[in-house]
């Protein structure tokens, strides 16, 4: 089944729950499997089994949660990019190449944003993929990528003042 | 000083996201720009590690074939039905299957030539680029002894227009090899040797040819065993003409 390992690692980093996660992968397949009639041939196959995927989640209590805590800015005005500084914590972290840290980091990060980090990182996925699966503009997905890796690096930040504090 | 008109679309850039045109001046900031080129390196080491920190979870085995069970039992009496979309599904499966092949492939390519260029980058802007300095590969060799799995061959250079600074161990995917430094005019390439893997093979596969990531050239080949990488942003006949010298000392 192509697209099941990635499916479920997204479930997954989704749900935050390995139940939760198979749950929404079974179902997943059960939903595109009888909407197969809805996909058009010579769309983008992936987008449209990960929009199924994500939507499905939405709408499960655990998506509901998720999003609701999210604070939801102006996502279509562009922000003022700002260089990424030199030897900050997290980039002393990236160095140590860390896994772990990064994927402590990531779960902190918002579901709205994590989710669409892992569409453009982990799948790499266009930004015009990423606004097929999420149904949103490119503007939004380009704002919301990055917001959520400044994100990132704020909870990367946060983790490297926690091990600063805690080692010396 | 971060440049106002690039810097905000280095994002863009390392996501492959700018016109052709933009790359292309893209690239060219970057070779001018070290405080545009810093930033991208950094941003593209986040980047990176959250393509490796993300592929976290991995389904289980168990709940591999309950999912292939469900999908292929359906009740009788309604199979017919499912018989048009489930070949439908099936050639836009394999279409997808060869796809994410294909993508994955390149990912993995990517994301090898991802971790040189962060060694080279790395390795330049250390303040001990190499560990054992020389220009004499009779010194830079032996001083690898005990520290690799592998020996490998140093070309004699002078006269060629390249001088060999030093070397030091680099890890590629949690393996140890070779970094070696070499001087060509104004421009530093790195040549990286490694046990060679069926994965690596598989990304790279054995034909000759220089590839561009970024704003760099590389070029890539198996011999002996080993896999050598020459990495760095002189032009491409300077590192062709790099890798003709490894190779011929290696045969």
């Amino acid at each position: 089944m192509p697209l099941f390992d990635s499916l479920y690692n997204f479930a997954h980093w989704l749900t935050q729950n390995r139940d939760e996660a198979e749950d929404l992968v079974q179902e997943t397949y059960a939903k595109a499997l009888k909407g197969f009639g809805s996909f058009q041939p010579g769309t983008n196959f992936r987008a449209w089994i990960f929009r199924i995927l994500r939507n499905t989640f939405l709408t499960s209590r655990t998506g509901l949660a998720a999003t609701k805590t999210v604070p939801l800015e102006s996502e279509d005005e562009p922000e003022q990019t700002v260089a990424v500084s030199r030897a900050t914590p997290e980039s002393i972290l990236l160095g140590q190449a860390d896994q772990q840290q990064v994927q402590a980091a990531l779960e902190q990060v918002p579901v709205i944003y994590r989710e669409v980090l892992l569409l453009c990182d982990v799948e790499e996925m266009s930004y015009q993929e990423i606004a097929d699966t999420l149904a949103v503009p490119i503007g939004t997905v380009m704002s919301r990528l990055y917001r959520a890796r400044k994100a990132l690096r704020a909870a990367l930040q946060e983790q490297g003042k926690m091990r600063e504090t805690k080692h010396g | 000083m971060a440049d106002d008109r690039w810097q905000p679309k280095l994002d863009q850039y390392l996501d492959s996201e700018l016109s052709a045109e933009e790359m292309r001046g893209m690239d060219a900031h970057l070779r001018e720009c070290a405080s545009c080129s810093g930033d991208a390196l950094r941003r593209m080491q986040l980047k990176r590690a959250t393509r490796l920190a993300g592929q976290r979870y991995a389904p289980s085995a168990e709940f591999r074939r309950r999912i292939e069970r469900k999908v292929a039992a359906k009740s009788p009496a309604r199979r017919w039905l499912w018989i048009p979309a489930l070949a439908m599904a099936a050639v836009v499966l394999l279409a997808a299957t060869i796809t994410v092949g294909r993508w994955y492939e390149r990912s993995r390519s990517e994301q090898l030539l991802a971790e040189l260029a962060d060694l080279h980058v790395a390795d330049l802007a250390s303040p001990t680029p190499v560990d054992v300095v020389s220009s004499d590969r009779h010194t830079v060799k032996p001083w690898f002894q005990g520290k690799l799995p592998f020996t490998f061959d140093l070309p004699e250079l002078p006269g060629t227009g390249y001088t060999l600074v030093g070397g030091r161990v680099a890890y590629l995917e949690h393996e140890p090899g070779a970094h070696l430094l070499y001087d060509a005019g104004a421009h530093h390439i790195s040549v990286f040797i490694f046990r060679d893997r069926p994965e690596i093979e598989r990304v790279f596969p054995a034909r000759d040819s220089t590839r561009r990531v970024l704003s760099f050239h590389v070029e890539s080949w198996a011999a002996g065993g080993l896999r050598y990488f020459v990495f760095g942003d002189a032009s491409p006949e300077a590192i062709q003409g790099l890798s003709r010298l490894l190779k011929q000392a290696g045969t």
